[in-house]
């Protein structure tokens, strides 16, 4: 076996989910005033629960005119003003960061240096609403409200096909095929969140892209209404949902929830530039397409409260708050940290007893029949997509007995790799010995 | 007592070649054995194929440590009670029920609801019965009392062959067990309410489908509440039976949108059971059929 001491680690986040492509909606449909067809085809979720209180926020990447922007959201109950809220992308990007699928990097030893323990990880990351006709369509305008730049109409319907004619009469363009869709929700007496931009309002906040929504509400519905969203959906669509819970692991309780495979040791070539990120899309692809699309991947779940090593600062009480966390203890939070990177390992209860879990979805309006329904677990064994390099030692064989040892071993372990590597992907195995050959050799920093 | 219902509505040729089966060689030889042994060689290959092709956070530890703790109170559970040796078999079908069904962190939370949940038998005793399904039992301790214990109602996955093959293997067992009835009558009932939500809702027959194929409602089927040790004695009670689990599974998940609605409206609902049996009383059922006439208790030789 050869001997792994750990000199140097060096964790590089991967931008895995910046370029997302494309208008996208989960939790409900974007309702284009435009001809051109919106495709769905990934989207982020914050939710934050803790018994019934639950706090949804969705991630806007319309990437249209703003005024030909509409959302439709089934929502559990009639929400007024003070429970929307317009929050910073800011939040989402922090969550992303923070849990984002990583790449560990580690050295051999020199082979005839004598063995020396392996040292502790070192510290990380450089890392107006018309209400004409309402009534004859059952349609019931419960509330109207502007927050931020969105006007906001929460709509009861006592039928399908009259919502989507209210829908249409004032003005948005839903996709055909839409009241069949809506039909559920009405009949389990759900409530529709209704948002439209409004112009004036967003030139005052100047900002240049649409910011996310959130809502807070009680109820026991631990769901996403997903299906709204396949509409208009022509492929596979990616949705990752960052669910912030007080005890443990959440997962699916009628989808299988399957860890990615992860933490094996890969080519080491996969550092450069952006072979980790082309590596993370296909062996996500990969693994995807072998379960039919039919799973949720947890790429990530820890207790907020600690992580060794950070791949970035763990979020402040302020960045919690704003990702919908309630149930924070009032005061005494964590200190703010002003290094980045490690932070004290603190027990579970103590500083912010909060719980990520990240979970990647990739569906298909076949695959995933019904709304996504959850629960949280009592389970907090760590989990990370986490990718390890191990880079050799560069020596000469003849400069010690162990240095041929190690070589031979050194081959061995490559080839494990590259297998690993081709198992993953499906990539063609001799193209990753030939990179791995060529790969140059790294120091330690 | 008039030929049961289940009989009268088999056609003509079934029940004959059914009876067939059953006077043949391999019919008596299947039908006199212990359908425990069945039961264990049915969950044993579940449990292998959860390991083995489904991820299911199970490690051997935990498996082993279930084991040893379910035998071990079943051992002395029996010495202490003068109760017969042989339920040795059933602390080893709680043992898998265990294993396939509750996930921890830990090393300790397995066995000590396996524990529990065989210690239970010994001790919440009603009419030379007991009252809990002791996997049922151990289930809902790990749920509500345990810290780092949960179950997974997703973890199968829904894979149609798989449900299949194992609802196929399930007949089998219950067959075996004469409780057949209870299963079909609870299948039938949830099933129906489930296909009704549909038609209301509008909604498509895939969620039906995904519904159905999950491997933890068949489990449930054709494992837990079939045990015919924890059900009614008489047939028309074990119906009305199922169709209150049935119901109150139903109820529990879609209506309070609340989860492992099947194992909290069966543990719920256990408590009728003795008022059940008070209400049409019958013959309390034995795991090994007289060995005289391995028939003597099969409905369809009654036809």
């Amino acid at each position: 076996m050869l001997k792994r001491a750990m000199v140097a680690v060096v964790i590089a986040v991967a931008p895995v989910l910046s370029g997302v492509p494309e208008a996208a909606a989960f939790c409900g449909f974007y309702v284009g005033k435009a001809d051109t067809s919106l495709f769905n085809e990934a989207s982020q979720v914050i939710l934050a629960r803790d018994g019934w209180r639950t706090t949804l926020s969705m991630m806007n990447d319309y990437k249209g005119e703003p005024s030909d922007f509409a959302l439709v959201v089934p929502v559990p109950v009639v929400l007024r003003r003070d429970q929307v809220k317009v929050i910073e992308k800011k939040t989402f990007d922090r969550l992303d960061a923070y849990s984002a699928p990583r790449l560990a990097e580690y050295f051999d030893d020199d082979p005839c240096l004598p063995r020396v323990l392996p040292s502790p990880m070192a510290s990380s990351a450089p890392d107006t609403v018309r209400r004409r006709g309402a009534d004859a369509l059952g349609v019931k305008v419960e509330d109207s409200f502007s927050v931020g730049e969105y006007d906001i109409v929460i709509l009861s319907a006592r039928e399908s096909d009259g919502l989507e004619t209210w829908l249409v009469q004032n003005g948005y363009r839903i996709p055909s095929g839409a009241a069949p869709a809506l039909r559920p929700y009405i009949l389990q007496g759900m409530k529709f969140f209704v948002a439209k931009v409004n112009l004036k309002a967003q030139a005052r906040t100047g900002a240049q892209f649409l910011r996310p929504l959130q809502f807070s509400f009680d109820s026991e519905k631990f769901m996403l209404p997903m299906r709204l969203g396949m509409i208009n959906a022509t492929g596979p669509q990616d949705l990752i949902v960052y669910v912030l819970s007080r005890e443990g692991r959440v997962e699916s309780t009628n989808y299988r929830t399957v860890k990615l495979p992860a933490n094996m040791t890969l080519p080491t070539y996969l550092r450069d530039g952006r072979q980790f990120t082309d590596f993370y899309k296909t062996m996500f692809d990969q693994q995807a397409r072998r379960e039919n699309y039919k799973v949720v991947f947890t790429e990530y779940f820890w207790d907020m409260s600690w992580c060794d090593p950070c791949a970035a600062d763990p979020l402040s009480r302020e960045e919690l708050l704003a990702a919908g966390v309630s149930w924070l203890p009032p005061d005494g939070g964590p200190p703010p940290s002003s290094q980045p990177g490690r932070r004290p390992p603190l027990p579970p209860s103590a500083a912010n007893p909060v719980m990520l879990t990240r979970l990647h979805v990739r569906y298909t309006p076949e695959s995933f029949p019904e709304d996504l329904a959850f629960q949280e677990t009592k389970d907090r064994q760590n989990f990370q997509a986490r990718y390890v390099l191990q880079h050799p030692w560069r020596g000469s064989p003849d400069k010690c007995k162990a240095a041929s040892d190690y070589l031979k071993a050194l081959r061995e372990r490559q080839d494990r790799e590259a297998r690993a590597l081709a198992n993953l992907t499906g990539w063609d195995i001799n193209d990753i010995r030939r990179q791995q050959s060529r790969a140059p050799a790294v120091t330690p920093r | 007592m008039t030929m049961p219902a289940a009989t009268t509505r088999r056609s003509v040729p079934v029940r004959r070649w059914r009876s067939a089966f059953l006077r043949s060689r391999l019919g008596v030889r299947i039908t006199s054995i212990d359908a425990r042994y069945l039961q264990i060689g049915f969950l044993g290959s579940f449990l292998l194929f959860g390991a083995l092709a489904r991820d299911f956070a199970l490690r051997p530890e935990q498996v082993v440590l279930t084991f040893a703790a379910a035998l071990l109170t079943q051992l002395a559970g029996a010495r202490l009670t003068g109760l017969p040796g042989h339920s040795l078999l059933s602390a080893a079908v709680t043992a898998l029920g265990l294993s396939i069904l509750v996930r921890a962190d830990s090393l300790w939370v397995h066995p000590l609801v396996a524990m529990l949940a065989i210690g239970a038998k010994f001790v919440i005793r009603w009419n030379g019965k007991h009252l809990y399904n002791p996997a049922n039992l151990g289930v809902m301790i790990a749920l509500l009392l345990l810290p780092g214990a949960w179950i997974s109602p997703g973890q199968w996955g829904s894979d149609m062959l798989l449900a299949l093959w194992v609802a196929t293997f399930g007949v089998t067992v219950s067959a075996s067990a004469r409780r057949f009835d209870i299963a079909w009558a609870f299948l039938a009932i949830y099933v129906g309410l489930l296909a009704l939500r549909i038609v209301y809702l509008g909604a498509r027959w895939a969620v039906l489908e995904n519904q159905l194929s999950s491997g933890a409602l068949i489990l449930f089927t054709f494992f837990m509440i079939t045990d015919p040790m924890t059900t009614p004695n008489h047939r028309l009670m074990r119906f009305v039976y199922a169709a209150i689990v049935a119901i109150g599974a139903f109820v529990w998940t879609y209506v309070f949108f609340s989860t492992n609605g099947l194992v909290w409206a069966l543990f719920l609902a256990t408590p009728l059971v003795p008022l059940l049996d008070r209400l049409m009383p019958a013959a309390k059922f034995q795991w090994r059929p007289p060995a005289a006439s391995p028939l003597a208790g099969l409905p369809a030789s009654t036809g």
